[in-house]
Parts: structure tokens; C-alpha cells; sequence
């Protein structure tokens, strides 16, 4: 049980405040409901670069990090298809640092040209080690746009190349600013050793100056259902060969979305897994496979993904994968690996429990969502998927017409070998 | 009153850290138990340490292949039972191989401990390591490591390691040939001599149970006895290669990971707060001078940071990245200026203030719960170190002046001495 309390000030900044004395430490978590989906289609990776930018100075203060730092404070942020998350973990009784801070880049940023530069080359930078330089490192800017077609979900966060990365320009950052960065699109969570009383002082004083800026209202395009089998085979100097499936699925909100975790669960968490053990173990089909689900809030995915070994062919390795889903859509699944998924969803919740800043990140998620008290109320929504539901869902999503499949083909070239030999001493 | 957006609010210093101590317990066959004892939630963590057997040449695999593969079959439950059981009760169970030690870590409900303890029993004492199993674990080990050997930085880590560490088991980098020396019949011998209650210490963190205690103590003490042959976690000596310098060229590279540094003093030694100070300022935080010049104004790369690993027999201080290709001698110059302005410049005493409040409220920051208190401990007692290390280690950080840091530079950094590792293209 998580206990929080919240209030709204006149700009319409959001405030959820935690009190967790068990902890001499602070954190302060800030969401802003923008992510890589109100990108536009010629500017993408936007969302991503600014959450750099973030980083280069406020109005007031020139530099963000180095008073964090001066006490004793550390901070990090992340982007995704929907959200940019800002965080700060800092000594509790240096927590109105964190509140100075924040505020001046919620405020105005000082948009210097240098920053930009820099950070534009940061993510140039950033594109090639986790997407480009990485064996398999693409598949999500491969696999996006097969799954979607119109949402912008067809993009990863990274952008769709490096080419609007570079082609950013100041006036752009100040645009985006204004548009996504004020009190009215950001949630707040303030937790660990801290008060009511003191979070609400502080906020009035920091954030309550703040203009409430305009109200973005987002309309995006949404992704028709999908109704004819999509398929694209790439070769590529990977070591070896990799299967990728993915079904669209319904987004976060929807209630089936709790029977789709539990039906990944089942196929792969863990070494009791069904995946893991039919088709690693059993029959030896492949050296790893795993499924998981996208939990983002419009149209989200379930991926299948498995590297064969090198004696099964492609074709023999998505039967398997097919193999197992018609298991799901015409056997009940058992009552006791029912339980088994559940049993492991509740106890995850609980150890989840132990880190402060999960529950601050936890909590400002689920605000956007819809209310941060769901956080209290997840177990009960896996607790009541029944063997039906996961029956009925395995049919509804694992048809072949609503399948994504893309395959890498490893090209056994010399260069593919390199890494294998002893590097030599020059 | 006119808010001051411009000036820092107030700040206090981090002047306390209070470490929870253990208690504990020896049994009568010699296994320790830490124990602590804090939090409100039902439930714990409890890892059983191991000290790795003396490392072998002819056969490397030895400590690593049955720690990963304890979980893999006993007497008389299957690797599937072992799995199901585990996941039942909504417990996770890791094995964990280190340099030094090995691993297995059981997260349980307090509720479920009866069902759950038993499991880690049979896999520390009837493991029988099934022909079979052994032959999936090879075949996909081999398969990954194809993966791992296409992805620079890890072939830059492998390569700084053999050349610090040479034929040890900190410097061994194996391939695919190497588990052809891997045999079930030697496996059976090491896990004999290696996985018994003298060679073991129980940490155990959470809220605890009296009950619980009484269980540990029977099944790991009464229940535990000790082979004929004690275990030999003596190791060979060390022998640094006499060549420094390692280029592993990959033509198509867009980034190259560049891994350099040196031998070092480890934990025990009284100079290593000094030298972990000295690495903050170096590259230990995002704020540090690697970070503010390779990254923030050149934008060369998306990351770099030095460390110091310190482990049983050795120490060392490296720095990693991977950067534009184009730019690999560039940001390998910024890396030597860099070590030697640390060596002929005082260290500005705001940047050092800052680099102090940082480590004081980051190990603050570390204490998030009680399993990391369990973790400080940790780290002491594989070092053979008591809690005065951290005593001295807040000491010395709050003491050391620029004075003290340009002698340590000197006394300790020497890039001339570096072994350098470039993958990719230099």
C-alpha cells in the first residue's frame, strides 16, 4: 500500500506527495505528457533531444547539474513513445534545491546555441552505440514502421534517422518548449523524508509563479486495426539469425491489458515459462526466446523474439513460436500456472515497493494515466483474469493477419567474423 | 518577498551516515550469518556467498558453468520442477558469478520461506548437473558469445582484462573452443570441494522472522556437514602483459569503443578513498572532467567514465567509452590531457567541494533500503574489511585537500603506463 496525497495549484501543475520516513534521501520526479507520438513526422527524435537540452542551463541558472551535485543531489531522465521523465534523488533536507531547479527550467531554459550543437551531437552519438553499432540494434526502427502505419508510434524515440537529429534548429527547441513544457502538462511527485505541509510551501513558492501556459491538446492519429499478414527479411552482419513476431494489441487503459501481461508471463517469464521450456529446452529450437508487450498508451505490441540455433531454419523456427499460440487459443490454461503468473505479478509489486524512486515513477505514471491511486490496485486486476480471458484474448490477438513478422538473415561475411579472432597486439 | 531565482536556496552538509550492522551467527560446520534485520514488508532477501575455487587453464569454465548451472537438475527435482517451484511461490532465484565469488540469491515471502528454502538446500547439495542440460547450456553459451564478441565495447573489456590479468580468472576471455574442455565429471568434483558451509556466508536482509533464523540454522547448519577436502579458493599469480597497446580493427565500425587505464591499489589499501575521490573528479559522475569535455564540449560521445574496480587480488582504475569513429585519436588525446592536468594543476577548490557534497549524498543516496545495507556490508567482507572503512572513507572524503589529490595524480597516474584497448577504428 502506497499512501500519497495530492493537490493542484492555480497554474495547473499536478502535485503527488509520498511520505517515506524510512529514508534520509528525497525524490523528486517529474513527468511531462509529451513523448516521441507528438513528434511531427519530418522532426522526429525531437522529444529525445530536448529531454538533453533540459540539461543546458535554465533562464536563471546556467548550469543545471553542478548545483544538484554541490548537494550531495543526483538526476537522470528518460524518454518514451509517450512520456519524458525527469528525476531527482537528493539529502531530504536539501530538497529545496531540487524545488529551485526544476522550477527555472519549467520556467524558461537559457537556449543556447552551444548546448544545442553539443547535444545534437551527443544523440548523433547516442544513435550510433544503441541503434546503428549493435548487432540487432535496429530491429525497432525496422519493426515500428511494419507494425504501425499511421500512428506515430511508427517512429522509435531515437528518431526515424539521424538526419533530423542534425537538422534541429533553435527555433524548433523554443516551439516545443512552449507548447509541451508548462505547469499544465507536467505531473509532480515529491517523495521519501518529506512533509505535506512543506512539499505544499515549496511548490506555491517555486512552481505557483509559473504561468499556466497553453493547454496542449493532443490528437493523434490512431492506428486502424490490422487486418493482412506484414512480413520484410532483412540481411544483416549479425552472428546469427533472429525471428521477430509482433501483434498490435490494445493500448495501456484498456482492461485487457492486465490478461496480455499475465498471457506473457506465461509464455516467457522465467525459466518455468512456456517459451523456455518447449522451445529451448524440450525441442531445441532456439538459444533464447522471450515475449513481452509494449505497455504504451495508445496501440501497444506483443513481441515475440528468438534467435534459432544454427541447425533450424527460419521456417521451422516461427512454427514453433505459432506452435505455442495455438496452444493458448484452444487449451484452457491450467489452474495452477494460473496462479503460478499471479502469484509472481503480486509478489513483484510488493518487492517493487522497496525502492522509493519506483514508487515516485510509479505514481506520477499513474496520475497521467488516469488516478495514482491505481497503483494500489493493480494485484486485484491480475488477481480476476480468468483462463477464459487469456483464451479468448490469445485468439483475438494471434492471428496471422495481425502479425508483424520481420527476420534477420545473418550475413557470414568476413567482417562478421572479426570479433572472433584474438585481437592482436600492434 | 521578491523570489531570488538567480541564488541558490540554502544548503546543509551531509555530516552523518549511519550504517545498520549485522548480526551475526556462526554455525557449527562454520558457515556465517549476517543478519538484518529492518522494514515493515514481509519479506527477504538472503544470498549465499561463495568463494571461487583456485582457477585452472586447461579448465577455465569450471566456476562460472556450475554456478549457472546449479539450477539445473538435482537427485530428485528436475530443472523444470526447480523452476516451477520457485515461481509458485512468487520468489525469484538468480546465480550469480563473480571474480571472486559465486552466487545464489533467493527474494522470498516470508510466508513461502517453508517451500522456498528447501530448493536452494537441494541445488547447493545434490546439484547433479544432467548431461543434457550441459549440453543445452554449452550449445546456447556458444551462440551468445557470437553475439557478444560483435559488440566493441565488450571485445575492448575482454581484451583489457587479459592484458592486466593474463591467465587468471580475472583476465580469462574465452571462446567458443573453450567449452570443449567443459565435462560433467569435473563439474561434480568442483561443485563438491567448492559448495560447502565452510567455504559459504549467508547474508540475510529483511524483515526477519525468529522462525526464520531457526529454519536457516537447521537446514544450512544441523542439516550442512563438510566434505573430507576443504575448499582451495587460493589463486595463481598475477602477470600483467609487458604489451600496452591493443587494436582490434573493425572496418565497418561508426563507433569505437577505447578502454584504457591501469593496476591499481584495491579496498584494502588506505590510500583507496584518496584514489575513489581522485576517480570522481576524473570521470565518476556526470559532472566529471572526462564527461564535461568528451561529452558536453566536444558531444564525442554519448558517455565516458573511469572507475575503480577493486577485487580480492587486485585493483585497477580504467576509463571506457565509445565515440565517433572519426574522432577515436582525438578523444584518446582529450583523455591523456586530462590525466595529466591532474597531475600539474590543483584541483579548483569549488570543483573539489562539489565532488565531496556529491560522494557524501550519493552514498547517502545508496542507502535506499535495507538490501543495500546489506550490500555495503558486503563489499566489506569480500575486501576482509570492517566498518571503519566507511568511517574513514566519509573521513577522508570531507578532509582531502587539492594538496593531498595532486600528490596522489602523481604518485598513482601515469599515462604512459596505460594498457590501451581501441576497437573499432583508430
Amino acid at each position: 500500500m502506497v499512501k500519497f496525497n495530492r493537490f493542484t495549484l492555480d497554474n495547473g501543475l499536478r502535485v503527488i506527495v509520498h511520505e517515506d520516513h524510512t529514508t534520509p534521501m528525497a525524490v523528486v520526479n517529474i513527468l511531462y505528457d509529451v513523448g516521441a507520438r507528438d513528434e511531427n513526422p519530418e522532426q522526429t527524435g525531437f522529444a529525445h533531444l530536448f529531454e538533453h537540452l533540459m540539461f543546458g542551463g535554465s533562464v536563471n541558472i546556467p548550469s543545471y547539474d553542478e548545483p544538484l551535485q554541490r548537494v550531495g543531489g543526483e538526476n537522470n531522465a528518460f524518454t518514451s513513445n509517450d512520456i519524458t521523465n525527469y528525476y531527482i534523488t537528493l539529502p531530504s533536507n536539501n530538497l529545496e534545491t531540487a524545488f529551485w531547479l526544476e522550477s527555472d527550467r519549467m520556467l524558461n531554459l537559457a537556449f543556447s546555441k552551444k548546448s544545442l550543437e553539443v547535444q545534437r551531437n551527443v544523440v548523433i552519438e547516442e544513435f550510433k552505440q544503441r541503434y546503428l553499432n549493435q548487432p540487432y540494434g535496429d530491429v525497432w526502427l525496422k519493426l515500428r514502421p511494419l507494425v504501425y502505419k499511421t500512428h506515430p508510434y511508427r517512429w522509435a524515440t531515437i528518431g526515424k534517422e539521424i538526419k533530423h537529429i542534425e537538422d534541429a534548429k533553435i527555433e524548433d527547441v523554443k516551439a516545443f518548449f512552449k507548447k509541451h513544457y508548462n505547469p499544465q502538462n507536467a505531473i509532480m511527485v515529491v517523495g521519501g523524508d518529506v512533509n505535506l505541509e512543506q512539499v505544499k510551501q515549496l511548490s506555491e513558492k517555486w512552481f505557483g509563479p509559473i504561468p499556466a501556459g497553453e493547454k496542449y491538446h493532443r490528437d493523434l492519429p490512431q492506428e486502424a486495426p490490422q487486418h493482412e499478414e506484414r512480413r520484410e527479411t532483412v540481411t544483416a552482419k549479425v552472428p546469427l539469425n533472429d525471428v521477430y513476431i509482433a501483434f498490435q494489441m490494445e493500448g495501456r487503459l484498456d482492461k485487457a491489458y492486465y490478461t496480455n501481461e499475465l498471457m506473457s508471463d506465461i509464455l516467457s517469464r522465467g525459466h518455468s515459462s512456456r517459451l523456455y521450456k518447449a522451445l529451448v529446452k524440450e525441442n531445441q529450437i532456439f538459444s533464447e526466446v522471450h515475449a513481452y508487450i509494449s505497455g504504451s498508451i495508445d496501440t501497444g505490441m506483443f513481441v515475440f523474439e528468438g534467435k534459432p540455433l544454427e541447425n533450424i531454419s527460419i521456417e521451422q523456427a516461427e512454427a514453433a513460436i505459432w506452435e505455442q499460440l495455438e496452444i493458448l487459443k484452444t487449451t484452457d490454461v491450467p489452474a495452477d500456472e494460473l496462479t503460478k503468473v499471479k502469484n509472481k505479478t503480486e509478489s513483484t509489486l510488493i518487492f517493487a515497493e522497496m525502492s522509493l524512486l519506483e514508487k515516485g515513477m510509479n505514481l506520477a505514471w499513474n496520475e497521467l494515466l488516469d488516478d495514482a491511486d491505481n497503483i494500489n490496485h493493480e494485484t486485484e486486476k491480475y488477481l480476476a483474469v480468468t483462463a477464459a480471458d487469456i483464451k479468448a484474448q490469445a485468439n483475438k490477438l494471434f492471428r496471422r493477419d495481425n502479425s508483424s513478422t520481420l527476420i534477420y538473415l545473418a550475413e557470414k561475411s568476413e567482417s562478421a567474423e572479426v570479433g572472433k579472432s584474438e585481437s592482436m597486439a600492434v | 518577498m521578491l523570489l531570488q531565482r538567480k541564488q541558490a536556496p540554502e544548503s546543509q552538509p551531509i555530516d552523518h551516515i549511519t550504517l545498520l550492522h549485522p548480526e551475526h551467527t556462526k554455525l557449527a560446520n562454520g558457515c556465517n550469518i549476517y543478519c538484518f534485520n529492518s522494514g515493515d514488508a514481509e519479506l527477504v532477501r538472503i544470498e549465499w556467498i561463495f568463494g571461487n575455487l583456485r582457477f585452472d587453464p586447461s579448465k577455465p569454465l569450471l566456476n562460472v558453468a556450475a554456478n549457472t548451472m546449479l539450477s539445473e537438475g538435482t537427485k530428485t527435482r528436475t530443472a523444470a520442477q526447480i523452476a516451477d517451484t520457485i515461481d509458485f511461490y512468487g520468489a525469484f532465484l538468480q546465480n550469480e558469478y563473480g571474480y571472486d565469488n559465486s552466487e545464489v540469491t533467493l527474494f522470498s515471502l516470508n510466508k513461502h520461506l517453508g517451500s522456498t528454502l528447501p530448493i536452494i538446500k537441494d541445488i547447493l547439495t545434490n546439484a547433479t548437473f544432467p548431461e543434457k542440460e550441459l549440453e543445452t547450456y554449452i550449445r546456447n553459451q556458444q551462440q551468445k558469445l557470437q553475439v557478444s564478441l560483435q559488440k566493441n565495447d565488450v571485445v575492448a573489456r575482454r581484451n583489457f582484462n587479459k592484458a592486466l590479468y593474463g591467465d587468471t580468472i580475472y583476465g580469462f576471455a574465452g571462446v567458443a573452443d573453450d567449452f570443449k574442455t567443459l565435462k560433467r565429471e569435473d563439474m561434480l568434483v568442483h561443485y563438491k570441494q567448492m559448495y560447502q558451509p565452510s567455504n559459504c556466508t549467508i547474508i540475510i536482509a529483511g524483515k526477519i522472522e525468529p522462525d526464520t533464523i531457526n529454519l536457516l540454522s537447521q537446514i544450512f547448519g544441523d542439516e550442512w556437514s563438510n566434505p573430507a577436502e576443504k575448499a582451495d579458493t587460493t589463486q595463481p599469480a598475477i602477470k600483467p602483459s609487458n604489451e600496452h597497446f591493443y587494436f582490434t580493427e573493425k572496418p565497418d565500425a561508426l563507433q569505437s569503443a577505447i578502454r584504457m587505464g591501469m593496476p591499481l591499489i584495491n579496498r584494502s589499501h588506505p590510500d583507496f578513498p584518496r584514489v575513489q575521490v581522485l576517480n570522481t573528479v576524473l570521470g565518476g559522475y556526470f559532472g566529471s572532467r572526462l564527461m564535461t569535455n568528451i561529452r558536453e564540449d566536444k558531444g564525442y560521445t554519448y558517455g565516458i567514465g573511469s572507475g575503480v574496480s577493486s577485487l580480492k587480488h587486485a585493483g585497477a582504475l580504467f576509463i571506457a567509452t565509445e565515440v565517433g569513429a572519426d574522432v577515436c585519436k582525438a578523444a584518446v588525446t582529450e583523455i591523456e590531457k586530462e590525466i595529466n592536468i591532474l597531475k600539474t594543476e590543483l584541483i579548483p577548490e569549488e570543483e573539489l567541494t562539489l565532488v565531496k557534497n556529491y560522494m557524501l549524498g550519493s552514498l547517502l543516496g545508496s542507502l535506499e533500503n535495507v538490501f543495500s545495507h546489506a550490500d555495503k556490508f558486503k563489499s566489506l567482507f569480500v575486501a576482509g574489511l570492517g566498518y571503519e572503512y566507511y568511517d574513514r572513507y566519509t573521513e577522508v572524503v570531507k578532509t582531502i585537500t587539492s594538496d593531498d589529490l595532486l600528490k596522489l595524480a602523481n604518485q598513482y597516474l601515469n599515462f604512459d603506463g596505460f594498457y590501451k584497448v581501441i576497437v573499432g577504428k583508430y
